[in-house]
């Protein structure tokens, strides 16, 4: 059952395994354990990463193609459903248009762009997908009356997801069980979902043909497999589900801007998450979005507390103070490339496959 | 005599000025073994990427079967039936033996691009892997990475891609160059094998002479990329030509010589 649920790809480890149950429980069990709205919205945030860092890996790990794009397609998500919550009002039917809406934009996108330039050199490929990003990214501000410019836009999602709404009267388990709870739930489960699904996906008869591809082109396109298709529904597969990701951000966040989807920024979180976790390995995805995550979150608090601690040495506080939290997270990804160029994942799993390089 | 079920018509390619391959043109037969001999550089592995799509033709056509398939790439080629082991091992390093065979199986199949059908559950693709291993002795090592086999074994992986792909052209570019000499009968029983079908058509680039004269039904000589002796391999080794450009000597001082 759980081997199905896998598609037959269980973590290669027992060590990798219980970080993966641990990571499942906590996300789990967040509102109950983790009291807080900020504790709920860095579990919220995991859960939509490891989506988005998932259907990330499918291109770059497993099919070997480097695109700077992706997080167009988790703004294309985002604003497919926050405009359509904004403009049409409140409702599911409205959050189904927005999410059908966005998949069909970012599916004929990834397609459109694959097209145009998988059959060229992958350094020409990542200069497109960089440029159309850039592209998107204007134009996405510069129409600011509908997608209300660098401000982005607030919305009210259903009745349901709003943090006025109680489902019991009475706290249940301690917690009041509020709409953000179930938002909550909502962004999890999706996430649960989403991820088993990629899982299915890298692990059908298509994704071993995708890891063939990043592993020899030339002997792939000799066995018969036409390289052009295969990455280019790779490209449309992942930006399906980087637009899920998007959606289910909007609807956990009630808004949505350019700084919270589109940015370069987020673009370089994703790219150092999946190759902290480690690449070619969904499971990677996981570890390596909650760790950074994480890391963002709460590397400030803990460095606040050592520079406190520290008081009176010369030169370490002014090292720790939260300021430099971006310093350390540096070093600490240096180090992790270092002592895990397969990334976490991939080092927990042994030799597992990782990529060509 | 039955119809060519590969032909080349004047098939030339050229790279800046050379000529790598020079207006080849001929047929080989359905059941028949053809090697392809010639000196380092004659262009005899340019000719088989030029036939498998690798390598677009200059001028010329390529029939198989009677269709022009000069215009297709290589994907579509290996779906008609063209089947190649590389000279220089072409395997998917990072996955395992068993998954580079089965990769072969798979992509015979009409399902082989399925999206939701897990890789896992295709028993006799599976198994249908497995022997294409056991024809080339690797069963044992069904479980290694590519990356990580030793150099014979790597080789033999090349031939049970193909295999494995089960095309109606074969061809074999120097399959036992580089493998040890108890490694050797391994590939060349799994040639004479595959001739004994008679359903089959085979090219085989060998330098090895004494391979040659027992397993050929007819050996083709390229010097300078051009076809320059076509016949049955007693008169063609014995011919003043093979004799000086090619072996340099007398035919039989070459025998086992193999280089490349
Ligand atoms: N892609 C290419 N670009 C330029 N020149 C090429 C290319 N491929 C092959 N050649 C040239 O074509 C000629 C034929 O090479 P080819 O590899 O076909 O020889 P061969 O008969 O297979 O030799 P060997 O016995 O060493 O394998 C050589 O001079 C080679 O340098
Ligand atoms: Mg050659």
């Amino acid at each position: 059952m759980i081997r199905a649920l896998l598609s037959d790809d269980p973590p290669k480890s027992r060590l990798l395994a219980a970080l993966l149950v641990l990571i499942l429980a906590g996300l789990a069990a967040a509102p109950f354990v983790f009291p807080g709205a900020a504790a709920l919205n860095t579990a919220a945030k995991i859960c939509i990463f490891i989506v988005l860092v998932a259907s990330y890996d499918i291109l770059l790990g497993y099919t070997g193609i480097v695109s700077f794009a992706h997080t167009m397609f988790f703004g294309i998500g985002g604003y497919g459903v926050g405009l359509s919550l904004y403009f049409l009002g409140p409702g599911w039917p409205v959050v189904a248009l927005g999410i059908v809406v966005a998949l069909v934009i970012g599916v004929v996108l990834a397609l459109a762009v694959g097209l145009v330039s998988l059959r060229v050199k992958a350094i020409f490929f990542a200069m497109i997908t960089l440029a159309v990003a850039s592209a998107f990214m204007i134009l996405t501000t510069q129409l600011s009356e509908f997608t209300g410019g660098e401000d982005g836009r607030t919305f009210r999602v259903p009745e349901l997801l709003r943090p006025t709404t109680r489902l019991f009267e009475e706290p249940f388990l301690g917690t009041a069980i509020t709409g953000r709870v179930l938002a909550y739930y909502l962004v999890f489960l999706s996430a649960v979902a989403l991820f088993l699904l990629a899982l299915r996906l890298v692990n059908s008869c298509f994704g071993r043909v995708l890891q063939a591809i990043r592993e020899n082109e030339m002997r792939a396109e000799a066995l018969g497999y036409r390289v052009v298709y295969f990455r280019t529904m790779a490209s449309c597969l992942s930006a399906a589900l980087a637009v899920m990701a998007g959606a289910m951000s909007a609807l956990w966040l009630r808004y949505t801007g350019p700084e919270t989807t589109l940015s370069f920024a987020i673009m370089l979180d994703v790219l150092l998450m999946v190759v902290i976790g480690g690449t070619g390995t969904l499971y990677g995805a996981v570890i390596g979005a909650t760790l950074f995550i994480l890391a963002q979150n709460y590397l400030q608090k803990l460095m606040a507390m050592a520079a406190a601690a520290t008081e009176g040495i010369p030169l370490l506080p002014r090292l720790l103070h939260p300021d430099r939290w971006l310093l350390l997270l540096g070093v600490l990804f240096v180090l992790s490339i270092y002592f895990f160029p397969t990334g976490i994942a991939g080092k927990l799993a042994g030799r597992g496959r990782g990529p060509a390089a | 005599m039955s119809a060519p079920a590969l032909e080349t018509r004047d098939l030339t390619i050229r790279f800046g000025g050379h000529v790598a391959v020079n207006a080849v043109s001929t047929a080989f037969r359905t059941g028949e073994l053809t090697a392809i001999v010639g000196p380092n550089g004659a262009g005899k592995t340019t000719y088989f990427n030029l036939i498998s799509g690798q390598l677009p033709a200059t001028s010329g056509a390529i029939l198989l079967d009677g269709e022009d398939i000069t215009g297709l790439g290589p994907a579509a080629r290996a779906q008609k039936g063209i089947g190649r082991a590389f000279q220089i091992t072409s395997l998917f390093p990072n996955l395992t033996v068993h998954e580079n065979v089965r990769l072969a199986v798979q992509a015979r199949s009409r399902r082989a691009a399925h999206l939701w059908s897990l890789w896992s559950d295709h028993r006799e693709w599976i198994a249908r892997a497995d022997r294409a291993l056991e024809e080339v002795n690797l069963v044992h090592q069904r479980g290694t990475l590519a990356a990580a086999l030793p150099h014979g074994d790597k080789r033999k992986l090349e031939v049970a891609i193909m295999m494995a792909l089960e095309p109606r052209v074969f061809m074999f570019d120097e399959p036992t160059a580089g493998m040890s000499v108890d490694e050797v009968p391994v590939i060349l029983d799994l040639i004479a094998r595959l001739k004994a079908r008679g359903d089959k058509t085979i090219l085989l680039v060998e330098h090895k002479m004494d391979v040659v004269r027992s397993l050929a039904d007819r050996i083709v000589v390229l010097l300078n990329g051009v076809l320059s002796a076509d016949g049955d391999p007693a008169t063609v080794t014995a011919s003043a030509i093979v004799r000086e450009a090619y072996l340099g000597q007398s035919p039989a001082a070459s025998a086992g010589g193999g280089h490349g």
